[in-house]
């Protein structure tokens, strides 16, 4: 027998008048027991305000095609992903430029599913990307590759960014590709 | 700190959803079951016991908060004192430390643990959307914020570095789903191939649907107790069986949140902090790691999670154990996915680093008397994940590190078959076994030991 489905959904029929006996005797009550459960959609959306904080002028340098990274400035240890203290030192981090820096594919992965908000985008490429000279990894989309040719081949190999000409503030206003 | 017993637990079966009960009413399904395999009646333990600690992951799945003053209420613990805990995948094994916290430190003599998740009440994607909430909302969720990715990424690493291959984690899977066939709790039972595994369909690759755990509703409990609250309950009327099971061990672990921001240190650092007594003590095996180094490897980038041999390490050096493999009879750790299964093993020393793809598929961590249909080179030495562990029970979060110690509390007590129904995934002989709860990409870890009273 095939184990064939259709994808459920949640959606469901408004219902005016659910059974229930007509008269509450006994038996009627002890077969409330037997009922199977009564499942009702609850709506919950929120809009956020969400403060980059620190980190904000990485989203201002991506909006204007830099690629920002931050660095403890004694011992040079730097963040991909920017931080605004080292987590050695505890001291404040400096921004630094690493656009034009030599970048590489750390790991990669193809996702063909994901989560409800990207699932339109699958399949895309998530990599996590290596700077020249700077300790810690950036995670992006890779574009630019045949996703049906996934291979171990593509650790190592090097990239560029891209910036989005309409930022949208995001860290997605940059993603690499195939140098 | 004074001896800390873990004297019953319950499960509730773990399933896609529970529609037919409230998350206070599947939680009261493993209590009450907690609570009569120590022979006991709920008003008398109601009396006896000091407190819990209530354990759940996501307030988003419920869509309520102050769910565990909820539960309590529920079982009837109120005005008893109480606190949640929350650390993503490690919550179950946060509480698991927590509730032994109460006990060893002599704030109360008798404390019941219970964890529930209830995850269906959104669709499968809506879930994993909550569930990557559980990383960087600034930085990594907003890129395309996917669990199943993120651990994709790493096993690309590792596979990359260490040489990994997808049918060596496929036998992670039929391992694990197969023990479950045995396993009347589990969600999943079934029996497959290596092929199936891999024909099954891709999530994030190389990971396809059955490398990974699904989302479960379920709950857990444990009841842990002093030799003072021993002394209470067995006056009240309660059977405790004997020998006892003794929390020997407990360890703790953490990592950045960001997984790209975890670092990439050299050979020396690696042997000075990380490397597992056995490991400094063998030269074949700083050879081993000196030619890794050489290689290009680096610790712990993305393959390898320094929170899990964090928590390893502190709860080996708790519990005596020098050479985990030989030490303990069986493992229940946090299988997400087969991959994390394969950098689990390395983590806790069961293997080398970069080992662990051979050390899956040599039958090393494999139940003995079950015929899993693989080309197995090595007998059984230490079973891991005898249940069938996240990938075949399931992972209703909170509940999920709980689980895991009442199955390690039923292979110690030696009544697999009683609870079972089945005396299969029994391990022989059981006296010590080390369970492992594991958070987000690998930023909380809990390692705990659970032995048999006598062992040493």
């Amino acid at each position: 027998m095939s184990d064939a489905r259709r994808e459920e959904t949640l959606g469901g029929f408004v219902v005016h008048g659910v059974p229930f006996p007509v008269e509450t005797d006994p038996d009627a009550l002890a077969f409330l027991k037997r009922m199977t459960p009564i499942q009702i959609e609850q709506q919950y959306s929120i809009t956020y305000l969400h403060s980059y904080g620190q980190d904000s002028p990485w989203f201002a340098g991506a909006s204007n095609k830099r690629l920002l990274a931050s660095r403890e400035p004694d011992s040079g240890y730097a963040y991909a992903t920017p931080r605004g203290h080292d987590m050695y030192t505890g001291r404040e981090t400096e921004w630094i430029d690493v656009t034009d820096r030599t970048a590489t594919v750390h790991a990669f992965t193809v996702c063909y599913f994901g989560s409800e908000e990207f699932l339109p985008d699958t399949p895309f490429v998530l990599a996590l990307i290596e700077y020249e000279g700077v300790n810690t990894l950036f995670l992006t989309r890779l574009i630019g590759l045949d996703h049906t040719q996934a291979s171990l081949e593509w650790i190592g190999r090097e990239v560029q960014p891209r910036f989005l000409r309409n930022s949208k503030l995001k860290p997605t206003d940059v993603y690499f590709v195939p140098a | 700190m004074r001896p800390v017993y873990a004297l019953s637990g319950g499960v509730s079966k773990f399933a896609k959803a529970r529609p037919d009960k409230t998350f206070q009413a599947i939680v009261k399904e493993a209590y009450d079951y907690a609570i009569a395999d120590i022979g006991i009646d709920f008003p008398t333990f109601t009396r006896a016991v000091d407190g819990s600690v209530a354990s759940y992951f996501s307030d988003h799945f419920s869509r309520q908060l102050m769910a565990g003053i909820m539960a309590q209420d529920y079982l009837g613990l109120v005005p008893k004192p109480s606190h949640r805990v929350e650390g993503g995948g490690a919550t179950g094994g946060l509480c698991f430390q927590e509730a032994w916290k109460s006990i060893a430190s002599g704030h109360m003599d008798v404390c019941a643990a219970y964890g529930f998740e209830t995850m269906s009440h959104v669709e499968t994607w809506k879930g994993n959307e909550f569930i990557a909430l559980a990383s960087d909302v600034s930085w990594d969720y907003p890129v395309g914020g996917f669990y199943s990715g993120y651990y994709a990424m790493m096993v690309t690493r590792h596979m990359k570095e260490y040489g990994t291959t997808v049918e060596q984690m496929a036998a992670v899977s039929v391992k694990n789903h197969l023990n479950a066939y045995h396993n009347p709790y589990a969600q999943k039972r079934n029996r497959y191939t290596i092929e199936d595994v891999r024909n099954s369909p891709m999530v994030a690759w190389p990971l396809t649907r059955l490398d990974i755990c699904v989302m479960s509703d379920g709950a857990a409990a444990v009841i842990f107790a002093s030799e003072d609250g021993i002394e209470r309950l067995e006056a009240a009327g309660a059977e405790i069986p004997r020998p006892l099971v003794q929390v020997t061990g407990i360890g703790r672990g953490t990592d950045a949140m960001r997984m790209s921001d975890r670092p990439h240190v050299d050979y020396e650092t690696f042997m000075q902090d990380y490397a597992t007594d056995q490991e400094r003590s063998s030269e074949d095996t700083r050879n081993h790691y000196r030619s890794l180094w050489d290689r290009g490897t680096r610790y712990p980038g993305v393959h390898s999670f320094r929170a899990g041999r964090t928590a390893g390490n502190m709860a080996y050096r708790h519990a005596g154990i020098t050479d985990p493999l030989e030490e303990l009879d069986f493992v229940e750790l946090h299988d997400a996915y087969t991959s994390s299964e394969i950098q689990t093993y390395e983590d806790l020393g069961l293997c080398r680093y970069g080992e662990g793809g051979e050390f899956a598929a040599s039958g090393k961590a494999f139940m003995p008397g079950i015929e899993y249909g693989l080309d197995l080179t090595s007998d059984p030495v230490c079973p891991v994940n005898p249940s069938g562990g996240l990938i075949a029970c399931g992972h209703p979060v909170g509940a999920t590190g709980l689980m895991q110690g009442v199955f390690a509390i039923w292979q110690l007590q030696n009544t697999i078959g009683k609870h079972f129904g089945d005396e299969t995934l029994q391990v022989s002989d059981a006296r010590r076994g080390a369970i492992h709860s594991h958070a987000g990409t690998g930023t909380y870890v809990t390692v705990s030991i659970l032995e048999r009273e006598g062992n040493r």
